[in-house]
């Protein structure tokens, strides 16, 4: 490709990067000479599975390689700077004032113990930009036109005292504070729920263009990249796959492997007939629960037929996990019933008996802290074999067989320890896990949403198979909607504690929504460049009307 | 398994491979303290504090025993009762420590201030009352010692465990029905083991030392039984004119001391994944 770019506009070039990874006493590639390189004002985007080096480049354009990793070869090019030999005195020079970085934990980011606008101001003090009082008022400046509440004040609280999303939105300020020529995002709204993540992006999208600063967005959902950046690079395994300006990477993608992440999420459960008159299998009546004096479940009343997934749906807060844990027993709730196939179960698990704990079994959102990383997979999945079934011996050993075929893992992964497995791996031996107990009902707390996509959808259409195999039913809480929509047969919409819809898939996701329900729905971000600019003048008229 | 020691040993930094020299040498002269020590234990074989020589290696004692014989009966009976001692301390202070962390709430409240109520009491003269009253025995000893020093291993293994227990394979062990033992035993031992093993390394070396002082101070083990630190202690005399006869045992605590902490360092730089550069 002939450079055609004038000389000053080009801001960063890498060439050939080649950047190697520590895994014991052996040095891995892990970025395996990629070309990056980006114009003043230009913002573009990283995307890719974990594991496809595209946080180790977004970082080596600081010229940093995280501890374990090392720049091996490449040209490393800043503006005229060679950050490949600079010395880590003008590197120190540069970052924060010139390449700044937002994490995407915002939450860990921060120094607990110092107000926001001391941290915001440290930087443009520390390298002499500007006096603390100067600093102080270009920060509520900023956090004016990121939009946050009170931008006279908001500085003066301390990272615990403002919302996840408020946080992530002054980590960007603190990147702007020096007016830095480029900022590299990492995963900034990951970590964030959909209507938060809107306002982020809404923040990050406009600040960009409006001091004309260049950025690298790392993440890996492409529905997000592609409302942020005006070029995108797809990345696996430390490899350039496709390069391409958003809109046609978009429209015509030209890799199988960019179709393949452009296609996720289209995965939808053929839909069933229910029959309401049909025993349900758990009926949760009147739930009132709380911890200690805060009323966290309010009124629940759910019923889940046999055969069938019932999805519950809300946002970080909204109580959908103490649900699970009202079920399961781990939180005793105050006021209501769970009855179980019409029996109705003690409120703890401590009172339960065998039986019913074997009936309903549980699989996490984390895999890596789901499994006990110093047992066998052939522990893990064979202890409720024992436990609940008495199997021991070579019927136990068969039987662990037959559950790995069933999650479509080799039959040897028996002798490996979790640590060996890679996350999805991982949850499908809790999945296997689950089976082991021949449940009922399997209750899933966010399962994929620690996971890639691509892998997140093969879990899923493993559940449903499972489903269709086994007859077993599935409580399934997310907050993404897209699994939602791909897996579900009922719906619950829960905000702050109490449900705010409750119906069959059909009936809540066809027009005309609920409120809440709409806001969800319309926040997930689409794969179309203009979908985030039409949306927030939409939501501006609606708001000026 | 052994040869993967050997491996490891090879690999091992200096300072580890001298710690574990060390360790295996006073181990060979503990177990084969008969055959290789030249005299008897309580032998008599020649005049107070004399030098050096052909005939005592280390010279002899503060009633012509020689030093050198004592010295490795010493070890024998110091090591065999510090290790006893910090097995059984371990045992309380492993069991005690990981209910209060799986089962919590009352049990652990009780439990825990029940342990800073002893802590609160300076060890050395908790150890002298009990001991003046039960007497001198070794187990007497052994068991008192233990149950005081489990304090210390209570409070480490209740912390490491509590990281665990919010772990949700433990949860899901719990939902499944498990009790408390294949709680304590199968699912938090196994991921705390690292941290407990380094400190039964240092745990070790205090309880060793806390014999030595006890018998210092003429509460430990009773002679003509031979240990290092009652060695100190009968031969302290000899200091003031001018026979370094007492640093020579002194010297042989030191030195396991030592040598254990290098082992353990290695231990917990390998367990810590903290790689020497």
């Amino acid at each position: 490709m002939i450079d055609l770019t004038p000389k000053s506009e080009r801001l960063l070039t890498m060439k050939g990067l080649c950047i190697q990874g520590r895994t014991g006493e052996t040095w891995i590639d892990i970025v395996k000479g990629v070309d990056v390189h980006l114009n003043r004002g230009e913002v573009l985007g990283l995307i890719g599975e974990s594991g496809a080096g595209k946080s180790t480049i977004g970082l080596a354009a600081m010229g940093f390689a995280r501890p374990g990793c090392r720049i091996v070869g490449g040209e490393l090019d800043f503006d005229g700077i060679n950050l490949r030999t600079a010395s880590p005195r003008q590197l120190q020079k540069l970052h924060g004032k010139r390449i700044a970085y937002v994490a995407q934990s915002a939450a860990a980011s921060f120094n607990p113990a110092f107000r926001l606008i001391n941290q915001f101001a440290e930087s443009p003090v520390q390298h002499g930009v500007s006096s603390y009082d100067q600093a102080v008022e270009d920060g509520k400046q900023l956090f004016q036109t990121l939009n946050l509440p009170d931008p006279e004040n908001f500085g003066f609280r301390y990272p615990h005292q403002v919302s996840g999303g408020q946080l992530q939105r002054a980590m960007t300020a603190m990147a702007m504070s020096c007016k830095p020529d480029l900022i590299i995002f990492d995963e900034p709204t990951t970590a964030l729920d959909v209507t938060t993540q809107i306002e982020v992006l809404a923040a990050i999208k406009h600040i960009v263009k409006r001091f004309n600063t260049a950025a690298i967005y790392v993440t890996h959902d492409l529905a997000v990249v592609s409302q942020m950046a005006d070029r995108i690079m797809v990345l696996r395994h430390g490899e350039l796959v496709e390069e391409n300006t958003t809109r046609e990477m978009i429209e015509a993608p030209q890799k199988e492997y960019t179709r393949d992440l452009l296609s996720t999420r289209t995965y939808r459960k053929a839909p069933i007939s229910l029959e309401e008159s049909e025993k349900p299998i758990l009926e949760v009546k009147n739930l009132n629960a709380f911890y200690s004096d805060f009323h966290v479940l309010k009124d629940i009343n759910l019923r889940v037929l046999p055969a069938t997934t019932m999805a519950v749906v809300g946002e970080s807060g909204s109580g959908k996990s103490t649900l699970a844990r009202c079920i399961t027993g781990l939180l005793p709730p105050k006021t209501g019933t769970i009855e179980f196939e019409g029996d109705t179960l003690p409120s703890s698990y401590k009172n339960r008996d065998k039986e019913q704990l074997r009936r309903i079994q549980m699989i996490y959102q984390m895999p890596d802290t789901a499994l006990n990383p110093r047992q066998r997979i052939s522990e893990i999945i064979g202890r409720p074999l024992t436990f609940y079934l008495g199997l021991t011996g070579a019927e136990r050993d068969k039987r662990i067989a037959e559950l790995l075929e069933l999650i479509e893992l080799p039959t040897d992964f028996a002798n490996r320890i979790p640590s060996e497995l890679s996350g999805g791996q991982k949850q499908r031996i809790c999945i296997a896990r689950a089976l082991a107990a021949n449940p009922d009902l399997i209750i899933c707390d966010e399962v994929t949403s620690a996971l890639d996509e691509l892998v997140s959808e093969e879990i899923l259409k493993l559940l449903q198979r499972l489903q269709d195999e086994l007859k077993v039913s599935y409580l399934f809480i997310t907050h993404d909607l897209a699994t939602v929509k791909a897996i579900s047969d009922e719906i619950i919409v829960m905000l702050q504690g109490e449900i705010v819809e409750q119906g069959r898939r059909d009936t809540v996701l066809t027009p005309p929504f609920h409120e809440y329900t709409d806001l969800l729905l319309s926040s997930v971000p689409e794969m179309d460049p203009d979908w985030l600019d039409n949306l927030l003048e939409k939501r501006q008229q609606t708001s000026e009307r | 398994m052994f040869s993967n020691f050997l491996k490891e040993l090879k690999n091992a930094p200096f300072a580890a491979q001298l710690g574990v020299f060390i360790i295996i040498v006073y181990l060979i002269a503990a177990i084969f303290a008969p055959l290789i020590a030249p005299y008897a234990e309580t032998e008599i074989i020649g005049d107070v504090w004399e030098e050096m020589s052909s005939k005592s290696w280390l010279g002899t004692d503060q009633i012509g025993r020689d030093l050198f014989t004592r010295l490795i009966y010493g070890a024998r009976n110091t090591i065999s009762i510090a290790f006893v001692t910090t097995i059984l301390s371990f045992f309380i202070g492993i069991c005690g420590g990981f209910m209060a962390a799986v089962i919590g709430g009352w049990i652990d409240q009780g439990m825990s201030r029940f342990v800073d109520i002893m802590m609160s009491i300076p060890i050395l003269i908790f150890a002298l009352m009990i001991l003046s009253v039960l007497g001198t025995s070794t187990p007497v000893l052994i068991g008192v010692i233990a149950v005081l020093d489990s304090t210390r291993v209570y409070r480490l293994s209740r912390a490491v465990a509590m990281d665990v227990v919010v772990m949700d394979f433990v949860e899901a062990a719990k939902l499944r029905g498990e009790n408390t033992w294949y709680l304590m035993s199968r699912e938090v031992l196994p991921n705390t083991l690292a941290p407990l093993v380094a400190e039964f390394g240092l745990r070790f070396c205090f309880v060793f030392l806390f014999i030595s002082s006890l018998s210092f101070l003429g509460l430990g083990i009773q002679p003509p039984t031979a240990d290092w630190g009652s060695m100190v202690r009968e031969n302290s005399g000899a200091i003031t004119f001018g026979i370094l006869t007492p640093l020579v045992p002194a010297a042989a605590i030191a030195i396991l001391t030592i040598g254990v902490n290098l082992v353990v360092d290695w231990f917990l730089h390998k367990t810590a994944g903290i790689k020497d550069s």
